[in-house]
């Protein structure tokens, strides 16, 4: 096996004293990164330049991943302990990791983030090992129908979960795809609802919405229930680790599964974030405790996490071999890899043999660094808790409106985020369901363009979207998952008509 | 190893005492910044004003240039015009510059959104991006005739152009092939220029007016073709991108007789109200990156053509483009109602 | 403090309705995304909501989404005007809102500050008024911590990681 071999060279090239330092420094940076939602990976590299240039792009290199590897990481420690997500693609994980630090189970929900990361990132690196060239040739069959038949994939996978009143869940995301419209159309040019004002120009983004959304409303929710979170007095306990690790390989499924997608998202490339709200959408609807997502369920936390980390990782295949940055982050990294002289595509897996493969190799080396690291700070996050409300309520303010204000340098940023604060208060009061409305806002502009481009392309056709067996396929199984609740309940009037006795027992 | 670090810092000390006793005369009176110089980006991630800005940034960092560091800014927002605004909002403030390209022009023009290059200080101009057509390796059209003439030769919107944006640069050009052929190209706008080249492997457009850094990698991976290069005079890089071309081996598009040249301006400016020192210090800054090898080598990769300009000439031409993209953007009726 | 069981229909003396009712909340949201709707519908229609030969105008989605999100709102006005059952209760009782705006109106105070003090003091005042409000800590913790946290911050955002924040006038004394 060639590629086996390669990888061997590749490990005897990561694999030095000062590497595994590298790996150690990068990991950590990241993680810090992950968690302040002001700091991206844009700055990491920035501070981490200049000493970049005493060393070899190889090591250099490895240690710029390792912030990505670290920032992946870092996104599900604040979004479990307070609600906040740090990076976009750790807003699913909120949904059922915030309710379980809530109860007292912040250190099970953040082991099993951690680990469900680690798994989902693995699993991708073994892909991109070995189906690499496979892998990029896939990636290129996507055109604008094909990305907008993955967009409406995703949005049929998730809708129809609330609980809410269909005339809320609908309000809520219309007000998402509204939000989304604002700014500059790309496909033709012309300015949507700025009403002349330079500050709306940018449109609304999606990381000083749910900053407001989940973050603020939540200090808000938490302040009319006196001053404390519910986690308070919750019990550090070093051994949470293993107690966690022991219920987890229940989960095989829910976690190959939101790998899968991971891994389909990240090269296509959809992208993390979709592909964890995904991810979480499909395990809702196929697990057996679907009925609790949203109170607390470890499987909430497993799926979006094993999806966006497949993603995050798999989105490196299509920046070395296309030179397509999978998201921002990566886009740094290919900024990183312009100024070794190196030329990302399709040649740099055979001019640049040492370099990739030793890159793959950190892959692996990094993320079992990452996971050892980050296991081992777990009761220090759980114990953040204990520290009393009134203390941790401004720090958090204030980290959420620097947070607010680095997307755009904009002041008037941290503004909207006290708007979406009350929003979200109003919202979780009145029982209007924010989940569909993150996900309009995430997905709409990119399904609008792919859409509108796609009718470019076929003069207005809408038969472009079953032209092909790709598209067509993807496009049905929208369909299927839209109407699944449906599907299940023909399903089972079927197997009521061949066993009576199973449909009596009680449901769990 | 050791010895390598003795001398790599024996070097560099070296190198710093020469640069300071360099400066030591002419640093008595000169400006220079005193605190982070922000480098505004009006563009995304990837794209290659980007990928110039953070090549500065890093042969800045990497050779001492500045005492303050860089920071790379990105604010793309509305074609670009969240950037300029920003820049002509911080007027007076010397520790900001943004590099342009030709949404300086593109962007007020189109979007109607107040603002014009003469609210900034022009700096220096770094570099002209060409524009080449390219064409899917699989594709049997080998020249720009050929293409052309089977565009010629087919019905309006049959053939696909793919191009960064909606009335910009790439717009442009399309709407010039349109009236050369006399049919119309479908243009589909993608968000970079890096999406467009991808979208032209997989083979889902006809053709691409990318810029050359931007399909280089596809190009040597014999994934895409050359076809001729929007200029009236050829790349003059000759040494081998492929197994038998190099730049300098692309026909103009004059030689097919398409009457197009178009280069876009890859240039820096500040905000306004600059001091004639502040600008002076920059200027000097931007010699020293054009210096560097590492620039040496970017610009060979990326083909790009190495003019550089400063003080009234560069204004003078800045000028001229401006009055240029009036015309066209008029004629292909992209102008904001 | 101990959590109290966040109930809706009572307050916290045990008194029944004793507060904004939810009725009234629920019809001011519902009319606050109508008038929403009704923007965008109208700015669509400035950019053009139809469908041209060569697929949707820059407007047409958006017309849809207001049009939709009127509807959906009005069907929300009309639940909070006539349903007796679904908007009965306190939306939130007068002592817990006084909570909820002894949080948000610092917050709002602590953006505006920011404006003209940089983010720095501002968040150092903040951190420091709100413990002495809400926590009625010493002095003695007080002070380190609003201190500390601000100084931190600097040194991560604008010495090390050179993003910068907003600042004022102490940081420009200091040279920033």
């Amino acid at each position: 096996m060639e590629e086996f071999s390669n990888l061997m060279q590749g490990f005897s090239v990561a694999l030095t004293y000062q590497n595994l330092l590298f790996m150690l420094v990068g990991i950590l940076l990241g993680v810090l990164i992950g968690v302040l939602p002001g700091l991206g990976g844009a700055n990491g590299v920035a501070i981490l330049l200049p000493l970049t240039f005493t060393m070899s792009p190889t090591s250099a290199i490895i240690m710029l991943s390792c912030i990505y590897w670290g920032a992946l990481f870092g996104g599900a420690i604040t979004s479990i302990l307070f609600n906040i997500p740090g990076e976009p693609w750790s807003v699913a994980t909120t949904f059922d990791g915030h309710p379980m630090a809530k109860a007292g189970r912040a250190g099970e929900a953040l082991t099993a983030a951690f680990t469900s990361s680690f798994v989902g990132a693995l699993i991708a690196v073994i892909m991109i090992t070995f189906l690499a060239p496979l892998v990029a040739k896939f990636s290129l069959k996507f055109g604008p129908p094909e990305f907008f038949a993955v967009q409406l994939l995703t949005f049929c996978s998730f809708v129809g979960l609330g609980k809410g009143h269909p005339a809320k869940t609908i309000a809520a995301m219309m007000l998402g795809f509204a939000l989304a419209s604002v700014g500059l159309d790309t496909v033709t040019g012309t300015l949507r609802m700025t009403f002349g004002t330079g500050e709306l120009l940018r449109g609304f983004n999606f990381l000083i919405a749910v900053i407001g959304l989940f973050g603020i409303g939540e200090i808000l929710l938490t302040m009319e229930e006196g001053l404390a979170f519910k986690g308070v007095h919750a019990r550090i306990n070093p051994s949470v680790v293993w107690q966690t690790w022991k219920q987890l390989p229940k989960y095989w499924m829910t976690a190959l599964r939101g790998t899968l997608i991971g891994c389909w998202m990240g090269i296509t490339p959809g992208g993390a974030t979709p592909a964890s709200f995904m991810s979480y959408g499909i395990a809702k609807r196929f697990s057996k405790n679907g009925e609790k997502f949203g109170t607390g369920e470890i499987e909430g936390v497993i799926a979006p996490e094993t999806a966006a980390h497949a993603a995050g990782t798999s989105a490196l295949l299509p920046m070395l071999t296309l030179g397509i940055p999978g998201s921002p982050t990566a886009a740094v990294l290919l900024g990183g890899l312009l100024i070794w002289g190196l030329q990302p595509g399709p040649l740099l897996f055979v001019e640049q043999k040492d370099f990739v493969w030793g890159l793959i190799a950190s892959m692996y080396l990094g993320n079992i660094v990452g996971l050892i690291i980050v296991l081992t700070t777990v009761p220090w996050w759980a114990a953040i808790l204990r520290v009393p409300f009134s203390i941790i309520a401004p720090i958090i303010i204030v980290i959420c409106a620097i947070g607010a204000y680095t997307v755009n340098n904009a002041m008037l940023d941290v503004v909207l985020m006290l708007v979406f604060g009350i929003v979200g208060y109003l919202f979780k009061k009145l029982d209007y369901p924010l989940a569909p409305l993150v996900l309009a806002l995430v997905l709409g502009d990119m399904a609008e363009s792919s859409f509108r481009q796609s009718m470019l392309m076929s003069r207005g056709e809408v038969s472009i979207f079953w032209s092909n067996g790709l598209v067509g396929s993807i496009c049905g199984l929208a369909m299927l998952m839209l109407f699944w609740p449906v599907v299940t309940k023909l399903l089972a009037r079927l197997r009521r008509g061949n066993n009576d006795l199973d449909d009596a027992r009680p449901v769990e | 190893m050791q010895t390598n670090h003795v001398s790599t810092l024996f070097r560099s000390l070296v190198a710093a005492t020469t640069a300071l006793g360099m400066l030591a005369p002419a640093s008595v009176l000169a400006w220079e910044p005193t605190k982070p110089v922000e480098f505004v980006v009006p563009a995304g991630t990837g794209g290659g004003a980007d990928q110039m800005s953070r090549l500065i940034q890093g042969v800045v960092s990497k050779h001492n240039l500045i005492k303050q560091p860089m920071v790379v800014v990105n604010k793309s927002g509305g074609a670009g015009g969240e950037g300029f605004l920003y820049i002509k909002d911080s007027k007076g403030d010397p520790h900001k510059i943004i590099i342009t390209l030709s949404n300086l022009f593109t962007t007020p023009l189109a979007t109607g959104i107040p603002f014009n290059w003469k609210d900034l200080t022009p700096v220096a101009m770094l570099a002209l991006d060409e524009f080449v057509l390219w064409v899917n390796a699989d594709s049997p059209h080998k020249t720009a005739k050929d293409y052309l003439a089977a565009v010629k030769a087919g019905t309006d919107n049959q053939f696909k152009m793919a191009g960064t944006g909606s009335k910009q640069e790439d717009q442009i050009i399309t709407v010039a092939l349109d009236k050369f052929t006399g049919k119309k190209f479908i243009y589909v706008p993608f968000k970079g220029g890096g999406d467009v080249a991808v979208q032209l492997v997989g083979g889902h457009v006809d053709s691409t007016v990318n810029n050359p850094i931007e399909a280089v990698a596809h190009w040597r991976a014999g994934k895409l073709r050359p076809l001729c290069v929007f200029d009236d005079k050829r790349i003059p890089y000759k040494e081998k991108i492929t197994e038998t071309m190099s730049w300098s081996d692309i026909p103009t598009c004059m030689e097919a007789g398409v009457k197009v040249d178009y280069l876009m301006l890859r240039g820096i400016f500040m905000p306004g109200g600059a001091s004639q020192d502040q600008v002076k210090f920059y200027v000097d800054l931007f010699k020293k990156v054009r210096e560097t090898p590492e620039w040496k080598d970017f610009m060979e990769k990326g083909a790009f053509n190495q003019s550089f300009m400063a003080g009234k000439e560069y204004a003078d031409w800045v000028q001229k483009a401006e009055d240029t993209h009036k015309g066209l953007m008029k004629d292909a009726g992209f102008l904001a109602q | 403090m101990i959590a109290s069981v966040n109930d809706n229909n009572h307050s916290d003396d045990g008194k029944p309705h004793h507060g904004v009712s939810t009725r009234a909340v629920e019809f001011a949201v519902a009319v606050f995304t109508f008038i929403l709707g009704i923007v965008v519908i109208v700015d669509s229609r400035r950019v053009g909501a139809g469908w041209a030969e060569d697929g949707p105008q820059a407007g047409y989605f958006p017309y849809y989404i207001g049009i939709i999100l009127c509807i959906a709102s009005v069907w929300t006005i009309w639940r909070a005007l006539f349903s007796a059952k679904d908007v009965a209760g306190v939306f939130v009782s007068h002592k817990k809102f006084r909570l909820v705006l002894s949080v948000f109106i610092p917050s709002m105070i602590y953006v505006v500050a920011t404006y003209f003090i940089g983010i720095y003091v501002a968040s150092a005042l903040f951190i420091g008024a709100f413990m002495y409000w809400h926590g009625r800590f010493a002095w003695t913790r007080i002070i380190p911590i609003s201190v500390i946290v601000p100084v931190v911050m600097f040194l991560l955002f604008e010495v090390w990681f050179l993003v910068p924040l907003p600042k004022g006038p102490l940081e420009t004394l200091i040279g920033y």
